[in-house]
This record gives structure tokens, C-alpha cells and sequence, in this order.
């Protein structure tokens, strides 16, 4: 810069305006938008569907109105078995195998948390224990345990049901992930906590109950609720133990039938089934978004 | 001069290379209020931590109550529940109300009955003006509020001593008058007390004896009017030409 530049403000009035193309669209605009490119979407989805080569058969042979009726309520004389009954064995093993794998899958992160010195060889196993189960494709936990352990001929251990080597197989895989999603929890808690907990003399286990872990579960639940949305699906795979769940009812009935309308059956009651525990999640997201950025 | 309660003697921590404690000699008697200035990473809050054992020492020992610290049978809980400890930073839990604050200690550490802790509870909120906001969560506080009930929740605790690690520096210059009230309140009722502060006027007024750290070293101690009057070291006296 030489000695005669003169530096000086900009005496110009700018102006602001985006170009057409730029401008958000507000107003009338945004709804005639909206509405019609929602109308191409899906309109093109529907048009795709009805006019392909093999429309007429997909639609005849997945949603028959008439099969798809029979399927869910099942036919006993025909020995059809009722797609909607088979979704209450998935319901009650979901049930079931939730209880186990919130107990399970704490007690596994708490064990890695652990300090104490006796306690190495637990925490070892509990880290070789989520590598394995999250690490083994959840259909492969499902065939080794189900046809594993009756195999091993253990008695009362080998002679359950295989409802109970399923549950057992989800409850080993998901305590995995679970355990995963507790420990990040229990991480998301400020370490001034633990400091101002532990002087006041609390004792490590009482200022993980009574500090770490409340303040832990409100940032876990939606990552939890979402590996229980998958939990619910992944009932599914009892069917490959010869559970007659609702994929099972309607592989059945498919092989009877010969008509797949069953398994659309089977694929809505588990719609049915998701999207309330899905939305919840999603709301409980939205809300700790929201508490978030009006704290800050 | 009453009984000695704390006695450091030559101890040292290190952080890796790094000796944030270069053999501090302190001595601590009951009723008595020291203060301890100087810079940022002086080893102020390092020295705080070591008493109350969320450090711990790599050499010299600390005595309290003629008990050894270091010795490896001491149940740090045990001690912790005598030396109350403030932060900064408050660190109140919230997800307890103002009032489940305070009893978490009395109830969970020392297994006293709520019932009966509760009425010493609300007798301490009220001290601090908060009886009434006993019900709230602490986000609901203010930052000056917030600290007079972390003050009052390691008090619930009826500590021998009490550490108080630069408890104004995070606070609105507005906040800070009303805690370092309940201080001064607290140093003349004879509460026993140590306290890192970056608060020259207040440490002039209530501390007995005012310890100057540098660089981890015990550089000079004395009474107030010895250490802001007259320091006889020179990094002392640059250091308070500093910060007035």
C-alpha cells in the first residue's frame, strides 16, 4: 500500500435483494409448490407401480384383497395358519426379550465402567462379549443358538422351546448394542458431576445410581427406543427356528396359496406395530432438540 | 491458637512431566480462614483437590485430624464427608430440586433418615434467602444462587473444613457480591475454611493468613497485612501489582 491510498468507506447503498431463482418461497407459492411436487412424487410412484410390464401379476399375487383377508385371519380347516395371531408371538417375544436386555445390557456397561481390580476379568469378557454379538449377523446368533444348544444335549437346557432360543438369541445380540448405548449415556454426564458427588462422599456405586444414572437415561432413551424399534422387526427371524410368527404364518400360507399377499399382510400388522414406538421416538428427539436449543 | 486440623508437608503432584506441586508445607487450624492467591495454574485448585482426595499425591504426606491420607487403608469417602468441597462451576445435580440438593449428602453418604434432615435442610435455604425456591430445579437460579446453594449443600454435610476452589470466577461480576457475603458470613461464625480465590479485597478481609503459589511452589505465606502490605518476595509483589 503506497502513502497516497486513500482507504475509505463505501458511500454506495447496496442492495439485498436475492435473485428470483434464490428467493425462499413463502406464502401461496410455497403451497402450490408443495402440493405439486407432492402430486409428481407420488403420483410417478403409483404410475411406476400400475404400469409396469408386471403390475397386473405383482398386484395379483401380493395384494389379493380376498388372500389378503384369509391370511390374516387364518383358515383353519385349509391349515392355514392366521398371519395376525403369528404377530402376537412377536409382540410377547418382544416384550419379553426387552425387559432382559435393558437389565442385561446395564449390567454389561456398568461391569465395563467398572475400576475395581477383581473386577478385570468381568470387564474383559464384557468387551470380548460386545465384540462378538455385535460383530455376528444376528441370523447366524439365531441359527447357532437354536440349533446349537439343543444339540449340546444339556438337559433342561437343551430342551426348551425354539420361542425361548430366539428370545435368548435377540436378548444376546441386543444387550450388545444396548450396553453400547448406556455407556455413551453415562459418558454425555459432565465430569463436574462425579467430582461434586464424590465430595460430597457418596460412594462410586451410590453416585452412578443416584447422579450419573438419572441424568444419563434422559440422553439415552431415544437411541435406546430406536434399537428397540429394530428389535421388534428382528422378531421376525424366530420364523427361521420354525416359530409360526406372523412371517412364518405368511411364508405358509405363500407355499399354499401360492400367493404372497400373506407376507403384505405380515408387512403392515408390523408397520402397524412400529410406527407408534417410532413416532414417540421421534418426538422425544424433536423435544430434547428443542430443550436444548432454548437452554443455550 | 486453636488445634492444627490439616498439615501438608513437602507434597508434591505431578501431571506427567509436568509438577503442578513442587513441595507445598501448609498448616490449617481450626476456625481459621485461608486463602490462597495467586496465577492461573499456580496449583491453587490442584492443592484443593489433594486434600480432598480427587488428586492423588506423589510425595510428601497430608494429616488430617493427625490421620495420614496417604496411608493406603484411608477410605476416601470417609474423608471426603469432612473436607466439603465447591466448584467453580457449581456442579449442582439437576435433576434434584434446590432442596434434594442439599439432602443428598446428609441421606446418601452419612445414612441419616430424610425426615430428620430435612428440617436442617430448609434451616440452611433459609440462611441464603432460598427457603422458597427449595422446590425448583437449579437451572431456575440464578448463577450467585446457584453457588450459595452448592455453599449450603457441602454445609449440610457438617464438614470439618470447607475447600472452596475459586468459587466467584465463573459468576456475572453482579453475582458475585452475594457469595462472597455468605463467606464472610461463614468465616465469622468459624467455619473452617480454604479457599482458592482470584478476590484480593475478600481474601484481605476474612483470611487469617493469605498463601502466595507460583509455579507450584509456596512462595510466601503470612497474615494479610504481611502479604498485601509488605510482600518480601519479589514475584509476589509483581504478581498483586497485577491483579490491582
Amino acid at each position: 500500500m503506497t502513502d497516497d491510498t486513500d482507504v475509505t468507506l463505501s458511500e454506495e447503498t447496496p442492495s439485498f435483494l436475492a435473485p428470483r431463482r434464490k428467493q425462499l418461497l413463502v406464502g401461496r407459492r410455497a403451497v402450490v409448490a408443495s402440493t405439486v411436487s407432492t402430486v409428481l412424487i407420488i403420483g410417478g410412484l403409483v404410475a411406476a407401480f400400475y404400469l409396469a410390464p408386471g403390475g397386473k401379476v405383482v398386484r395379483q399375487d401380493y395384494f389379493n384383497l380376498h388372500y389378503m383377508w384369509e391370511s390374516l385371519v387364518g383358515n383353519h380347516n385349509k391349515a392355514l395358519f392366521s398371519v395376525g395371531t403369528g404377530l402376537l408371538i412377536n409382540i410377547r417375544i418382544f416384550l419379553i426379550a426387552e425387559v432382559f436386555i435393558l437389565a442385561f445390557g446395564l449390567g454389561l456397561a456398568w461391569t465395563r465402567m467398572t475400576r475395581s481390580p477383581v473386577l478385570v476379568p468381568f470387564r474383559i469378557l464384557a468387551v470380548v462379549y460386545s465384540d462378538i454379538f455385535r460383530g455376528i449377523p444376528v441370523l447366524l446368533v439365531f441359527l447357532l443358538i437354536g440349533y446349537g444348544v439343543p444339540g449340546l444335549q444339556l438337559g433342561y437346557i437343551s430342551n426348551q422351546s425354539p420361542e425361548i432360543y430366539g428370545c435368548v438369541a435377540l436378548i444376546l445380540t441386543y444387550s450388545a448394542y444396548v450396553a453400547e448405548v448406556f455407556r455413551a449415556g453415562i459418558f454425555s454426564v459432565p465430569h463436574g458431576q462425579i467430582l461434586a458427588a464424590r465430595s460430597l462422599g457418596l460412594t462410586n456405586a451410590t453416585t452412578m445410581r443416584r447422579v450419573i444414572l438419572p441424568q444419563a437415561v434422559r440422553t439415552v432413551i431415544p437411541p435406546l427406543l430406536n434399537d428397540f424399534i429394530s428389535l421388534q422387526k428382528d422378531t421376525a427371524l424366530l420364523s427361521v427356528l420354525g416359530v409360526i410368527e406372523a412371517v412364518q404364518a405368511g411364508t405358509i400360507f405363500q407355499e399354499s396359496r401360492f400367493n404372497s399377499s400373506g407376507l403384505v399382510v405380515a408387512s403392515l400388522l408390523f408397520l402397524v406395530m412400529t410406527i407408534p414406538l417410532t413416532r414417540v421416538t421421534d418426538g422425544l428427539i424433536a423435544r430434547d432438540r428443542n430443550r436444548r436449543l432454548a437452554t443455550t | 491458637m486453636t488445634e492444627v486440623i490439616l498439615q501438608l508437608d513437602s507434597v508434591i503432584k505431578r501431571f506427567g512431566d509436568n509438577e503442578v506441586l513442587r513441595g507445598i508445607t501448609l498448616d490449617l487450624h481450626r476456625h481459621e480462614v485461608v486463602c490462597l492467591i495467586g496465577a492461573s495454574g499456580s496449583g491453587k485448585s490442584t492443592l484443593l483437590r489433594c486434600v480432598n482426595l480427587l488428586e492423588t499425591i506423589d510425595g510428601g504426606s497430608i494429616t488430617l485430624f493427625g490421620q495420614s491420607l496417604t496411608d493406603v487403608r484411608v477410605d476416601p469417602d470417609k474423608v471426603r464427608r469432612h473436607t466439603g468441597m465447591v466448584f467453580q462451576s457449581f456442579n449442582l445435580f439437576p435433576h434434584l430440586s434446590v432442596l434434594e440438593n442439599v439432602l443428598v449428602g446428609p441421606v446418601r453418604a452419612l445414612k441419616r433418615k430424610r425426615s430428620d434432615v430435612v428440617d436442617e435442610a430448609l434451616a440452611l435455604l433459609d440462611r441464603i434467602g432460598l427457603r422458597d425456591r427449595s422446590d425448583e430445579y437449579p437451572d431456575r437460579l440464578s448463577g450467585g444462587q446457584q453457588q450459595r446453594v452448592a455453599i449450603v449443600r457441602s454445609l449440610a454435610m457438617r464438614p470439618a473444613l470447607l475447600l472452596l476452589d475459586e468459587v466467584t470466577s465463573a459468576l456475572d461480576p453482579s453475582l458475585v457480591g452475594e457469595v462472597l457475603d455468605l463467606l464472610r458470613d461463614l468465616a465469622h461464625s468459624g467455619t473452617t475454611m480454604l479457599i482458592a480465590t482470584h478476590e484480593m479485597n475478600f481474601a484481605r478481609d476474612v483470611a487469617q493468613k493469605v498463601v502466595y503459589l507460583d509455579g507450584g511452589v509456596l512462595v510466601e505465606q503470612g497474615t494479610p497485612q504481611e502479604i498485601f502490605s509488605n510482600p518480601q518476595h519479589e514475584s509476589t509483589r509483581q504478581f498483586l501489582e497485577r491483579v490491582n
